[in-house]
């Protein structure tokens, strides 16, 4: 992935700055008949899905209290692990984007939700949807692209530390949660500062209240799955059982919602875009754009965008976050109808090529750019060398050995085109 | 999650017996954080002490072509109410919750039920949909009663109730209440019930009965059989009306008249007002008023966000484009207009949200004056 802006076809050099507004127009009036038709049924849906969830969550718990028993615990850890993504996916990210504000229900509210993740909904709303929604895939301002830990860009420099990366982003994967509550807290730019700055950013009472904050929820959350429910299943001899199956059923809703969350922005076919390319003022249709242009929806059943929270329609949600996402499937055709008429690129795949693309990609950037191209079984032992150069050799080193490598995979490329 | 005032008496109860019972609710919420064990009992029991204050719809009864007595049975924190109290129920139509006021058609009743009797007016969301839609079994969220149209103790050896349209609701409960009792009470009452058609009449065969057996005078006026109610008249269909301590209730044309009849006579008249149905004129532009006093006004064309800002006031931001949810703040009342498509949103005091409906200043431009709680 190349930003829009530096690659050799821009897929929107085709539209002018009228088909940019026409464009903007139709989505627009997309969302305007989901609004007009808004009520009874959505609000009945939201609120099934959350007596659902409850009922499984609880129900599972109340089964978890014999986990000693193996099946007790099978059923009991697969039940909590589905209430637990169905609470954060369906429920907790969409409630907090006002999907559900206009219903009126202080209960089902942005500003009243609090959800199971160690992180806090005030910060999250603050970092999900004020700043990766604003930004959306605009390389150095939106976080969400590599979450400011991996290179995600062929523009960025390759260093060695990235050839790592792909275990970085498993790591980050099992413990996702408490990714993105050091992300929310913006934890990692303040590590990346010089000392002196960074102590001043650990001080600055903003960010002690935020942390603090965290902290409390993270004690509260690990409380309540790792010494309370553990507690109440110790008369049964289930006491480490219990407490096993909450971290296995924390393990896997933060795989599964990392998984979906790859597959929204990273997989091969999805645009990022230069913060100096975009301009002060972005219209309503430049901003659809680039919404448009920088999401990937996964293909699947029904039970398949419940479980994603409706993310599967990640386009969807890009343009109009505020939509009820039970409304999201039923829009589909509709905008991919425009992305046909204005001739752009509808990024749509099931979820195991998906996942597949976004890991495939975070393998290729985590090697120096053409390193992989380059490299077929003959050659393997002379590229293992050079990739070896690379990362033990000085800065000057590495800048002239990654020349050479993209001269020589943009030769390939072109005799390639050639034949 | 919101713990709403009508709580606290649980939690001062539950406080006070302390120990063991405070100890296993700080259990159970430990065990469901991040929501809370009323949140989970609401699942179940939606009814029960301690939580917010609701009601469930136990039955329907047609009174009119356009009116309907719904018959309630409140939640356990129901703190009973006083004949002629009305009532604020939250009632979802088409999936948002609106609130509106109602008077209590009964007395307290040995089930605990509490009724309120609605008349569908024309373009009334609620009104139709309480009258013609709602279904027994259903939920609805109340307040606790209020209002101070009631009758004195002891009451009033003469009493005269001038009712006009669905201003007959608090009476017939202060009536009901009266006449359910074991002993009569030996109050000598009248009653003018003023309607425009005799097939709208709300009560009418009961109001009958009651002057048939000799328990009211009941004094029927119809518009379109009579004229409209001349004032001059009242002393000719009420002769000792010097005498009777007096209530009103209905629209405000009549009170205003009524009132200023009292007034000429140097006699008292107690009355409750029902809000006219609301008329939203959206204007464009307007004042937004904030809680410390700050008064900032705005073009219709800027958003209030940027309008409060620019004069000084701190407001909380996010996006600026609306889809972050950042800049949400309750408008207690007014009407504001979205930006984006137009949409009118409108706060009544008594007609939404007791808390006030939740706006987006960043997309929205006062329609008209406003408050916000801020």
């Amino acid at each position: 992935m190349t930003t829009i802006t530096r690659k050799q076809q821009n897929p929107t050099a085709h539209l002018t700055p009228e088909d940019i507004e026409a464009l903007g127009a139709e989505l627009d009036a997309i969302r305007q008949e989901v609004l007009d038709s808004r009520g009874e049924r959505d609000s009945a849906y939201i609120r099934k899905v959350v007596d659902v969830q409850r009922k499984l969550e609880l129900g599972s718990r109340a089964v978890l209290l014999f986990s000693a028993l193996p099946p007790a615990w099978l059923v009991g850890t697969a039940g909590l692990s589905v209430a637990k993504i169905l609470e954060n996916m369906e429920i907790g990210h969409n409630v907090m984007h006002g999907q559900w504000d206009w219903m009126r229900d202080p209960k089902i509210h942005s500003t009243t939700w609090e959800w199971d993740n160690a992180s806090p909904s005030e910060g999250w709303k603050h970092s999900h949807n004020q700043i990766h929604h604003t930004y959306t895939n605009i390389v150095g301002k939106d976080n969400d692209l590599g979450y400011g830990i991996m290179r995600v860009d062929e523009d960025q420099r390759w260093h060695p530390r990235y050839l790592v990366q792909p275990m970085w982003n498993f790591i980050n994967a099992c413990i996702f949660e408490y990714g993105i509550a050091a992300y929310d807290l913006d934890l990692g730019r303040n590590l990346r500062k010089p000392k002196g700055d960074r102590a001043a950013g650990m001080k600055d009472p903003e960010f002690q209240r935020r942390a603090k904050q965290t902290l409390a929820k993270i004690r509260k959350q690990a409380t309540k799955d790792y010494v309370v429910h553990p507690l109440l299943s110790a008369p049964t001899g289930s006491l480490l059982p219990t407490m096993a199956a909450n971290a296995v059923a924390n393990v896997v809703r933060n795989l599964w919602s990392h998984s979906v969350i790859m597959c929204g922005h990273f997989p091969e076919g999805v645009e990022t875009f230069e913060l100096a390319s975009i301009p002060e003022k972005e219209t309503r249709g430049e901003w659809y754009l680039r919404q448009m242009l920088g999401s990937a929806n996964i293909s699947g059943s029904k039970a398949m965008h419940l479980m994603t929270g409706n993310l599967s329609h990640q386009i969807e949600h890009h343009l109009f976050p505020d939509l009820p996402s039970n409304r999201y499937a039923e829009v589909a055709p509709k905008v991919q109808a425009v992305f046909e008429k204005y001739d752009l690129n509808y990024c749509s795949r099931p979820l195991v090529p998906q996942v597949y693309s976004a890991w495939h990609k975070v393998f290729r950037l985590s090697l120096p750019n053409g390193w992989m191209e380059t490299t077929n079984k003959r050659n393997l032992p002379s590229q293992l060398k050079l990739l070896y150069k690379l990362a033990t050799g000085d800065r000057k080193t590495r800048r002239v050995l990654t020349r050479a490598l993209e001269m020589k995979a943009k030769a390939q490329r072109e005799y390639a085109a050639a034949a | 999650m919101s713990s709403s005032s009508i709580s606290a008496p649980f939690l001062v109860r539950s406080a006070q017996r302390g120990g063991l019972r405070s100890r296993l609710r700080a259990l159970a919420d430990a065990a469901v954080t991040p929501l809370t064990l009323d949140d989970v009992l609401d699942s179940f029991h939606p009814l029960r002490s301690g939580t917010d204050l609701r009601g469930r719809i136990v039955a329907v009864q047609p009174e009119t072509a356009d009116a309907a007595t719904i018959v309630i049975k409140p939640g356990r924190d129901w703190f009973g109410h006083a004949p002629g109290q009305y009532l604020q129920v939250g009632v979802d139509v088409d999936g948002v919750r609106l609130w509106r006021c109602y008077s209590l058609t009964h007395g307290p009743r040995p089930d605990g039920h509490i009724s309120i009797t609605v008349k569908a007016i024309p373009d009334g969301v609620v009104s139709h949909h309480l009258v013609h839609r709602v279904r027994p079994g259903q939920m609805i969220h109340l307040q606790q009663a209020a209002g101070d149209f009631v009758l004195p103790m002891p009451i009033p050896q003469q009493l005269l109730m001038v009712t006009a349209g669905s201003g007959i609701t608090p009476v017939i409960g202060m009536l009901r209440n009266l006449f359910s009792k074991a002993q009569a009470p030996a109050t000598d009452i009248t009653l003018l019930h003023v309607n425009q058609a005799e097939p709208d009449s709300i009560f009418k065969d009961e109001l009958r009965a009651l002057g048939e057996a000799g328990k009211i005078r009941l004094v029927e006026h119809f518009d379109v059989r009579d004229g409209l109610l001349d004032l001059a008249r009242l002393e000719h269909l009420v002769p000792d009306i010097g005498t009777r301590t007096a209530y009103a209730c209905g629209p405000s044309g009549l009170l205003d008249a009524l009132e200023g009849w009292y007034d000429e006579r140097g006699l008292a008249l107690s009355t409750e007002r029902f809000r006219a149905p609301t008329l939203t004129d959206a204007g464009e532009g307007g004042s937004v008023t904030f809680a410390g006093g700050t008064v900032v006004e705005a073009d219709g064309a800027t958003p209030i966000l940027d309008a409060a800002e620019a004069a000084g006031v701190l407001m909380p931001s996010g996006c600026r484009m609306g889809i972050c949810m950042g800049c949400v703040l309750p408008m207690k009342e007014g009407a504001v207009r979205d930006l984006r498509n137009g949409e009118i949103t409108v706060a009544v005091p008594g007609e939404t949200d007791p808390g006030g409906v939740k706006i987006q200043t960043c997309i929205n431009a006062p329609a008209g004056a406003c408050h916000l709680d801020h």
